[in-house]
Parts: C-alpha cells; structure tokens; sequence
C-alpha cells in the first residue's frame, strides 16, 4: 500500500506492506537510522519519535497507521548545525554515556517538556518511565532534562 | 519482531467500520491504538488476516456530561483520560488510574475502547470500569445496545462483543464520591500490574475491581458484600480472594498475588476513607 507522511517538514512516500512497523520504515526505507531499535517489544523507549508533536514509540505503530501524518525523528531536531536545546543539555550535562538511549530519551524528554514546561525532578524520573537505559546513566538525564527546562523558563521570562 | 501478513482496512466511518467486519467476519480484528494488539501480532500471538483500523475515527474521541452519567467516545486515549478536568471532578479514580496505564508514549496512542475491549486481565483500566458499574455500548449493523461492564468479560482476551459489533463508547455513571483509591504494584514503573486494585465508594456502596487475579477482569463481590454488611476495612480485605483464580507466571506465583491481593485490598479500601 502506499503512504505519504511528513518525516522532519520533508513530505516522503512509499508502498510499503501493511504489516511494516513505523521504525522499520523510517531506518530502511527513509534511512533515518537515528532512530533505534532495542527491546522491540515497547518496552525501552529507543525508537521513540514524535507524531503529531506527541512522543511514541515507533516499534509499537504500523507504518500504515502513519500515513497522512506528521513525524518527526532525532535527526528533525536540530536546526542545521545548532543543536536542539535538549541534545545541547545533555551534551553539556554528560546526559549519555553509551548513546544508545539517547536518541529516544531526547524525543521523549521534549514530548515531556511541552506538556509540562516546570517539571520537578520526580515528574522527569515518572515522565521518562519509558525510556530505560542500560547504562543505568539516569541521574545525568534528569539532571540535562531539568536544565534544559530551566533555561528554557529562564529564557521565557 | 513483524507480524505475520495481514490486509489493512481504514475505516472513515463507523459505518465503514461495521461493512468491513461484516465483509471479513472472523479474520478480521479491530485496530484503535494498537498497544495491546500490536504487541501480540509482532509476537505472532495474534495473527489476524485482516486489521480494519478505526483509529481515525475523531469522532468517537470525546468526554462530555452527558446529565446522569459521563460519555466517553471509546478512540478517547489514556493521555485525555488523563487530563480531562470533566473527569478530574467527574470520575477522579479513572483520570488517575489512565495516568498509570503503561508510559507516555502508550498513553499518547493507547484507547479506553481498545484497552476494554481487548479484555486483558491484566489491564488497569477494566478492573475500574468495573469498580465504577460502567456501561458498555455496542454498536452493530443492527444498532446500539448497552451492556453493563460487570457482564461484559467472558473469558481471557473474550468479551461479550459480536464479531460484528464496534465499542463505540463507555458511559460512567455520575457517582457521588465519598473516596476512591487505585493500587498498582509492579515491578518496574511501566509493567502492567502484578495485581491492582480500583475501589470507589459512592451513593452508599462500594466498587472494587481486581487487576490481574483471573483469567478476567473480576469485581472483588465478597468484599464488596461486607462492606456493605458494616465490615472494617480489614475484615472486608481478608476476602479479597474469593471467587478469584490468581494465575502464576514469572512475576509472582499465586499464592503471592493472593496474598498481595489482601493486602492492596485492605490499602484501596484505607484510602478511600473506609476504617
């Protein structure tokens, strides 16, 4: 079947069978391979993308189900060479360690920050509960995603 | 993990829905979010020839007040659960316990109608519809019909749904709540409950639906009845087992989610004022 989705502002289409998941699709067919791929049984949050603005996890989502949506991946964050907010705290707040996480940890802490822009430190830990990494390197996420909304607050006011 | 081969139907209407279950019958399943089946068919736990998805159905996503109860379209998802103040004020024992049901990212996708239709025991937000005496309505090629949540399981995974019937939506009763608690105990913070616990005490009884203790959702009826016969908190828990079939698996045996039964029992009862 044929499908048509927005993938980072660039409008993409493709036949692909319906039973493709929407990661497979954006690593084999778009060649966005920013997106990982780790438990593949919705559990670990590395394939996490956002769809109409909101954080998913694209190993859990047909391809077909995408169609006529807005999508955005890893690689759609950054503004040419200027780092998103978020990537830029984690670099600045050693938020990684092996990297695999990363990825998926990044796109589901800013679905986290638009919904809620002043999180505490419990809601970041409760709000990131389904993005696991195994480097156990939760303090320095926290620690990124906090001043990534404080700068962002700071920035506001 | 890939599903085995299957056809895909978009439905754009609920009618379109309903020609394509009739069309296909048997082989063919329903997909709203697709966080409970997905999961199952990528396993090849579910191998369903044909997947009409409703998910685009806008029109069946609502929460309104609807005078005696509150009406939510059944492609409404756990993240408007969650945030509704309708339901906030309405029916707060829900709005929490869709802030539990899997993580963010299940929340943004996953559906009240598909998590209660998909009939696991194992689901936080059935054993609420059920602590709430939540109506069900069906729609099929011959119309509507309501079906109370306490006759709506039938077996694992099987409900009293048609092949050719569409939940459409969920009507929660307007409950005048004196307390409401909601137990989840698992192991890591996304898991699906080891056993959990939804109890609200309204108009002069008190609900209490069990996670994960039988083959299906189940009403805790025993405590339920004492309860309501002038029992404590803890004379009441101490029954929390009856009429239940608690399975063992790999996360508890069960004796162990009998024993956890009594106690979150206990606690959901505590919280909701009951001493």
């Amino acid at each position: 079947m044929k499908i048509t989705v927005t993938v980072n502002g660039v409008e993409r289409s493709s036949d692909v069978e319906p039973r493709t998941l929407l990661v497979h699709f954006l690593r084999d067919e778009l060649d966005l391979t920013g997106t990982n791929i780790g438990c593949d049984t919705s559990s670990c949050g590395a394939c996490t993308i956002h769809v109409e603005g909101q954080s998913v996890k694209s190993c859990t989502m047909l391809a077909a189900q995408a169609d006529g949506l807005e999508l955005t991946t890893i690689e759609g964050l950054a503004n040419g060479d200027i780092l998103h907010p978020m990537q830029r705290c984690f670099q600045e707040n050693h938020g990684l360690q092996c990297g695999y996480c990363t990825p998926g940890m990044v796109m589901a802490a800013v679905s986290l920050l638009d919904e809620n822009p002043n999180p505490s430190e419990t809601d970041v830990r409760i709000g990131l509960e389904g993005n696991l990494c195994r480097c156990t390197g939760y303090h320095n996420i926290v620690k990124s995603v906090l001043a990534c909304a404080a700068e962002s607050n700071g920035a506001s006011k | 993990m890939i599903p085995a081969a299957f056809d895909y139907v978009r439905a754009d209407s609920v009618d379109a829905a309903l020609s394509a279950l009739t069309e296909y019958g048997d082989e063919a399943k329903l997909l709203a979010g697709g966080h409970s089946l997905i999961p199952l068919m990528k396993l090849r736990l579910a191998a369903p020839s044909v997947l009409v998805d409703v998910g685009r159905l806008d029109d069946l996503r609502y929460i309104n007040d609807a005078g005696d109860y509150i009406a939510i379209g059944a492609l409404t998802r756990h993240r408007d659960l969650e945030t509704s103040s309708l339901l906030a004020s309405a029916a707060p024992l829900l709005a929490h316990a869709a802030g539990h049901v899997g993580d963010p990212q299940v929340r943004h996708r996953g559906t009240i109608g598909g998590s209660l239709a998909h009939a696991d025991p194992a689901s936080d937000l059935p054993a609420v519809a059920l602590a709430m005496g939540a109506t069900i309505v069906a729609t099929g090629s011959n119309g509507t019909r309501e079906i109370a949540v306490s006759e709506f399981y039938t077996g694992f995974l099987e409900s009293a749904l048609a092949p050719d019937e569409l939940l459409t939506e969920i009507r929660i009763p307007k409950l005048d709540t004196q307390g409401w608690s909601f137990q989840k105990f698992n192991r890591r913070a996304q898991d699906w409950a080891i056993v959990g616990v939804a109890t609200v005490r309204a108009n002069g009884s008190t609900g209490v639906g069990l996670v994960n203790m039988g083959s299906t959702p189940l009403l805790a009826s025993a405590v339920m009845d004492a309860v309501k016969s002038g029992a404590n908190a803890a004379d009441a828990a101490a029954l929390a087992n009856e009429g239940t079939e608690a399975q063992s698996d790999i996360n508890a045996s069960s004796e162990y989610r009998e024993h956890l039964a009594r106690v979150l029992v206990r606690r959901s009862l505590e919280e909701s004022g009951l001493s």
